[in-house]
Order: C-alpha cells, then structure tokens, then sequence
C-alpha cells in the first residue's frame, strides 16, 4: 500500500518515543534485573569500582527481612479488605444511581469527586478526622483536649472512643483507618466504569424479568451482575494492581513515619520497602523487592484473569 | 368455570398487583434514594470537614463538642497557611513542570500514535505489542535504575528531572491510535493522492477529529504532575524545584498530636481547589478519559 522506501519516515515519527522509551524503560527492565541477581548490590559501591558476585543472595535477604515480611503482610491485608469491600460498595451505588432519574447527575458528579484530590492532601483530612485532638506529639502522659470527630460521632451513638492514629494506638485501629481511606479514594473509578456498564446493559433483559415478576435481588444477581462481569472483572484486576502498589495514602495519613509516632513503619507496604532500600544504596536489594512485587502482581493478575475466563459472560 | 367470571377475576388480579407492584416501587425508590444520600454525605464529609476546619480558630476546632459552622470566620488561616508551606513558589513550580511536560507528551503521543496508525512499517505489530507489554511492571522497577540514571546525568534538583522521564506514556499511545484508527483510511489515501503531506494531514484532519481524547490525555497529565509525590521527592526536593503535593506534606510533617489544623486543612484546601476547578469545567472529558484508564496520577 505504501511504498516500502519510505519506511523510514514511520521511524523519524517514532524516534523520540522510542529514545526516551529506550532510556528510562528498556534500560531499568536489564538494569534492574542484572542488579537484583548480583549480590549486595550498592550503585555506590559499583560506583568505586567494586566488583559483586552473581548469586540470588538479594533476594533471600529480602525475604528473610522481617521488615520484608510485615511490608507484604500490611499490603496483603490492605488489598484483601478494601478491594471486597469497594467493590461491593461501588456496585450497590451504581446500581442504585441506574435506578434513578432526578438527581442521578448531580450525586454521580459528587460520587466522582474523591478521584479529584491528590491523595496525600486528603489523606492529611482524614489524618484530622481520626485523631485525638490536642494530644501531646508522641508521648505517653498524652493530655486529650477533643477526642476528634470520628470519636464524637462515634460517641453521638454510644460507642467508646477509639485511639486511631495517635501514640500507643493498636495495629488493627490504623489498619481500619487506611481501609476507610483507601476504600474512599477508590470508590469513584469503580462506580464510573460500573455505571458505564450498567448503562449499556440492553433493558429488554429487565423487561422480561419485570413480566415475570423476579424479585430484585434475583434480578441483582441473575441478571445485573452477570451482565456487568467484563466490567466487574476489569474493576477488581485494576485494584488488585492497585493494591499491591499502595503507598501514598499511608504517607497521607501517618506522614513519612508510615505508623503510629511509637511504631515507626509499622504500616509500610511493598513499595515502601523498594523505596526505603533505594534510599539506603542498597540497589540490589530494592530490584529483588521490585521484582517480587512484579512476580506477585502478574500471579494475582494471572489468577483473576484465569477465573474471570470461567466467570464472567462476554 | 365460565369465560364471564375469568374474565373481571383477572383484571381485579391485575389491578391489585400493579397497586401492589407500585407501592412496592416507591418503597423501593425510598430505599434507594436514602442510601445514595447516606454514602454521597459519607464521601462529601471529608471536604466539608476540610472546609469548616480551616476557617475555625483553633480554640474553637479543639473545643470538646465540635461545632459544625465556624463561630468566627478565620480568614487569616489561608494567609498564614500559604506563607508558612510557600505554596506560591509550590504552585509556580508544579505549573511549569505540568504545562512543559504536557505539551512535549502531547507532540510525542500524536506522532507515535500517527506512525503505529497510519504509517507502514517492518516489525509494527510487533513493537507495538512489546510496548503494551511494559504496561504491566509496576512503575517502582524503572524508578531504581531511572534514579541513578538521572543522578549520572545531573539531573537531580533541576525541572529536567521531572519532565523528561516521563515524557512517554505508552498508555495515551494507545489511546490515541485507537483514536486514529477510526478515523478512515480513505480519507488518508484521498490526502496522498492531493499530495498533502503527512505531517499537514495530521495537523489538519487526525488531531482535530480526536480532539476529546487529546483533551483528556491533557487533563490526565495535568493532575498527574499535580499529584505527583514519590518521584519529585526522590530527585528535586530543594526548594528552587520542590513540587506541590511534595511541598504540602513537608510544610505540615506532623498528622498526629498538637497540629495547628485549621491553617494545616486551609493548605490541604488550597492545594485541592485548581483541581476541583478543573474538574467543574471539564468533567466530560476527566470522567470519559478516566474510564478508560483506570490510572491516578
């Protein structure tokens, strides 16, 4: 069709793509893979010349780290509750905002707004609605002025107060709270692509329940959830990547202490782990952290994918 | 049984159930509606919170039973909140690096997608293919090596650093020669045949045809340099270069304890307002681009 001579106009095109792509793409993929099998690698050390020896040393390390251990516990814990628990939420709205005609604008643009926020700032919101107000910073005599927010909502309706966040607070408590954050922040993606779904399911489905008088809750999950599973499918793969890349609404709401003030890092995920090794020159260390997580990120993906082919109806 | 008396027993059945069905609807619609306006109060609190907090005094914000309108309006709290964090030179800096880096990913994004679209060449499927597959690693494997790249080249504390390595999405590539594809190829072939050169055609049928999605891809970039944290933070956190959401999170270290939250939630309201603004303005294109993406930032 077009005249093979002049192929090589397509790479003039492509050329500044494929230089940039070939710099900070290609290159990490070999870099990061040739420094996570030599051992202890330091880009300081190989700066000075030293010399490391091929092995998997990085990576047993890193798995024998007990810091290692409690980054993927806190960020498997993190995705196993808040991709459910978002993922129902986010369909029960959809499927209540389809049902809708006045008003549905209005409160899907308000659904959509937590996307609009850059999560360190709410987090730093969220970080003021938990805590206990007036406290002293990180000691243990803590004077409480106001007990916050949460707490007096949480006493409006005669439950005890909780310490969230502040010192000397429990390890389930701040995991509560990142749950609440996080399944907050990933509400309105999921309700935009699932009411998408919805809109474009064909209402003859409906109408012939509606003659036969199925009840709702069978429409739900006879008919709607079925129907909606591409969709549903493509929601829950995205926020298990997602998951397992969470990082910043934990700087959002702990600070760069990722924990409580006693419990420095009690909190940190995955990506803290790479970051904190790379902040340290351990190179190697932080590819061979990378490199799990990508192992793991493409098994659950792998995973989803293998039982969405069973599941879900094209 | 008789035709006469089947006959009026089925319309009072019929009668009685769709009364039936009608209430059960309304009750049902009141469900429904009271629900959406529980979790919509339950995702506007934060803000509202947000809002109220930073016009309070502090006295008042630490009072024992929390009051839900600020008793006196504290202006003030924005003024203090946008000296002590300089979200003036934050603002400044994270405009330049959004804008700059906006428009160059624009130029590479339409003329790669051009060339994947409409140009013919060796290897095509298959370069293409390979780039979709880089999509699936996480972002934190590039950024190890991509840190000591940009510290060989002495990029650490310049604007360079937080442009150029991420110039080139494969994701906008995508959806721009998806984009392009739709647009026919007889009309391309009618351009040649005028002798109008490729790059006029692009200027003059491609990008205007694909208008929308070029402005979501703008809006997408844009938020993005706005929230980007973990890469300024690693390679430009002077002051000359220091970006907002950087910037914001370093001025107010402390999230638990004796804060002075009211000025600290006026800067978490300032730094949210461009893009609420934004958003008022443009909310087809965010949300249309968004569904298609699934990424933040």
């Amino acid at each position: 069709m077009v005249d093979s001579k002049h192929q090589w106009k397509a790479w003039i095109y492509l050329a500044p793509a494929i230089a940039l792509l070939l710099v900070f793409t290609v290159w990490p993929i070999i870099n990061t893979v040739r420094m996570a099998f030599l051992e202890n690698y330091s880009g300081l050390k190989a700066a000075g010349g030293q010399a490391f020896a091929f092995g998997l040393g990085n990576f047993t390390k890193v798995i024998e780290y007990r810091r290692f251990v409690s980054c993927l516990k806190n960020t498997v814990l993190l995705c196993v509750w808040t991709v459910p628990i978002s993922t129902v939420l986010a369909l029960l709205i959809a499927v209540s905002l389809n049902a809708i005609r006045p008003l549905q604008r209005t409160l899907q643009t308000i659904f959509f707004l937590p996307y609009v926020t850059n999560s360190i700032a709410i987090g730093m919101v969220f970080a003021a609605m938990f805590n206990i107000v007036g406290s002293f910073y990180g000691t243990e005599n803590e004077i409480v002025v106001t007990a916050g927010i949460i707490n007096n909502i949480i006493e409006f309706f005669g439950g005890e107060p909780v310490n969230w966040i502040n010192y000397g607070s429990t390890y389930t408590a701040n995991l509560t709270v990142m749950i609440v954050y996080i399944v907050w922040n990933a509400l309105p993606f999921k309700i935009l692509v699932l009411l998408g779904g919805l809109q474009s399911i064909n209402k003859q489905y409906y109408e012939a329940a509606r003659v036969d008088g199925t009840p709702r809750w069978r429409v739900l999950t006879r008919i709607t959830v079925p129907l909606l599973s591409p969709m549903l499918a493509y929601v829950i793969i995205t926020s298990f990547i997602d998951g397992f890349k969470e990082y910043t609404s934990i700087v959002g709401i702990f600070g760069e202490n990722m924990g409580p003030p006693d419990d420095a890092g009690r909190l940190n995920t995955m990506v803290g782990f790479i970051y904190d090794s790379l902040s340290t020159n351990s190179q190697g260390r932080a590819s061979a952290a990378a490199l799990i997580l990508f192992a793991i990120i493409l098994v659950v993906t792998l995973v989803n994918l293998r039982i969405s082919k069973k599941r879900v109806h094209y | 049984m008789s035709k006469e008396t089947i006959v009026p027993m089925r319309a009072r059945d019929m009668r009685r159930q769709s009364l039936h069905q009608k209430a059960g609807r309304a009750v049902y619609l009141l469900a429904v509606y009271a629900f959406l306006l529980l979790m919509a109060a339950i995702v506007l609190f934060p803000f509202y919170w947000m809002l109220i907090s930073s016009l309070k005094t502090l006295e008042e914000y630490r009072m024992s039973t929390p009051t839900f309108w600020p008793q006196r309006i504290m202006l003030g709290n924005y003024v203090t909140a946008f000296t002590t964090a300089n979200l003036g030179r934050l603002f400044l800096n994270t405009m330049i690096v959004g804008v700059v880096s906006t428009l160059l990913s624009l130029v590479i994004t339409i003329l790669t997608a051009f060339a994947f679209a409409r140009l013919e060449f060796k290897g095509k499927e298959l370069l293409f293919a390979a780039l979709l597959a880089t999509m699936m690693i996480p972002g934190e494997l590039f950024t190890i090596t991509n840190y000591s790249t940009v510290t060989t080249l002495g990029w650490r504390n310049t604007y360079t650093v937080l442009i150029v390595p991420f110039l080139v999405s494969v994701f906008y590539i995508y959806l721009l020669r998806q984009n392009f594809l739709q647009i026919p190829n007889e009309l391309y072939l009618a351009a040649k045949v005028d002798g109008t050169s490729d790059l006029k055609y692009l200027w003059k049928v491609m990008i205007p045809l694909s208008l929308p999605t070029l402005i979501s891809i703008t809006i997408l970039k844009m938020m993005g340099a706005w929230n980007s944290y973990i890469w300024p933070r690693l390679v430009a956190n002077d002051e000359a270069h220091r970006m907002i959401t950087n910037g914001l999170r370093n001025a107010f270290t402390e999230t638990t304890g004796d804060v002075n939250y009211p000025v600290q939630m006026a800067a978490v309201a300032l730094v949210s307002a461009p893009l609420f603004l934004v958003f008022i303005f443009l909310r087809k294109y965010i949300m249309s681009g968004v569904s298609r993406s699934g990424i933040k930032g």
